[in-house]
């Protein structure tokens, strides 16, 4: 029963991706995108999570941190960018 | 003992992904930008968590391994997402991406315009 749960949950991960990647696609704005890009890293932490269950090994669970910190400085250098035009200042005139 | 487990790990299996069906189903179908980052920043991230904690449980009741680096990485997601979400969204605010047209009020314009002058 567990293994059926798993591959259910599996593809409802993947039908809710498809439609992150409408919204990355299709979305007006660069925010939208930006978005949609951050809840597909959520989501793969979260498929990550579900296959290393799968394949019965915990030899992936530093990839879930991993994948975490890395969409959360994505996201962070985005908004960077978007608001200031640049992500590091090198102004030492301030 | 391990029937309970196994159905605790089914049960968050299952809230987990139907969130996250939630929050593909509000980045569709939502009007703008804000309410868009309002879906997805809150009900990913509670599935995400779930799915984590039904890991968590799997490889402490079935493996008997405790894995202190889900444990992590769920603390981790707890802190990040709302601050990625609130960051994406001041952003957009302030490179001028306009609200939904049948918005009622906008707040942060008059602060804005106090700044301003």
């Amino acid at each position: 029963m567990l293994e059926l749960v798993m591959k259910i949950s599996l593809i409802c991960l993947t039908l809710s991706m498809l439609g992150l990647v409408y919204r990355l696609i299709k979305g007006p704005t660069v925010p939208d995108r930006v978005v949609a890009l951050d809840a597909i890293g959520i989501n793969l932490v979260a498929i990550i999570a579900i296959i290393s269950m799968l394949l019965n090994t915990n030899a992936f669970l530093d990839v879930i941190l991993l994948m975490g910190i890395l969409a959360f400085i994505g996201t962070v250098a985005f908004a960077k960018f978007l608001e200031k035009g640049e992500i590091i200042e090198n102004d030492r005139n301030q | 003992m391990t029937v309970i487990s196994e159905w605790l790990i089914v049960i968050f299996l299952l809230f987990g992904s139907f969130l996250s069906l939630v929050a593909a189903f509000g980045l569709i179908r939502l009007p703008d930008v804000y309410t868009r980052n309002h879906a997805a920043s809150k009900s990913a991230t509670l599935g995400v968590m779930s799915i984590l904690l039904a890991a968590f449980l799997y490889f402490y009741f079935i493996e008997g391994h405790f894995s202190s680096r889900i444990l992590l990485g769920i603390a981790f997601i707890f802190i990040t997402a709302p601050v990625a979400g609130h960051l994406i969204s001041r952003a957009a605010y302030n490179s001028g991406v306009k609200l939904w047209e049948k918005s009622v009020r906008d707040d942060l314009q008059y602060k804005k315009k106090e700044r301003e002058h």
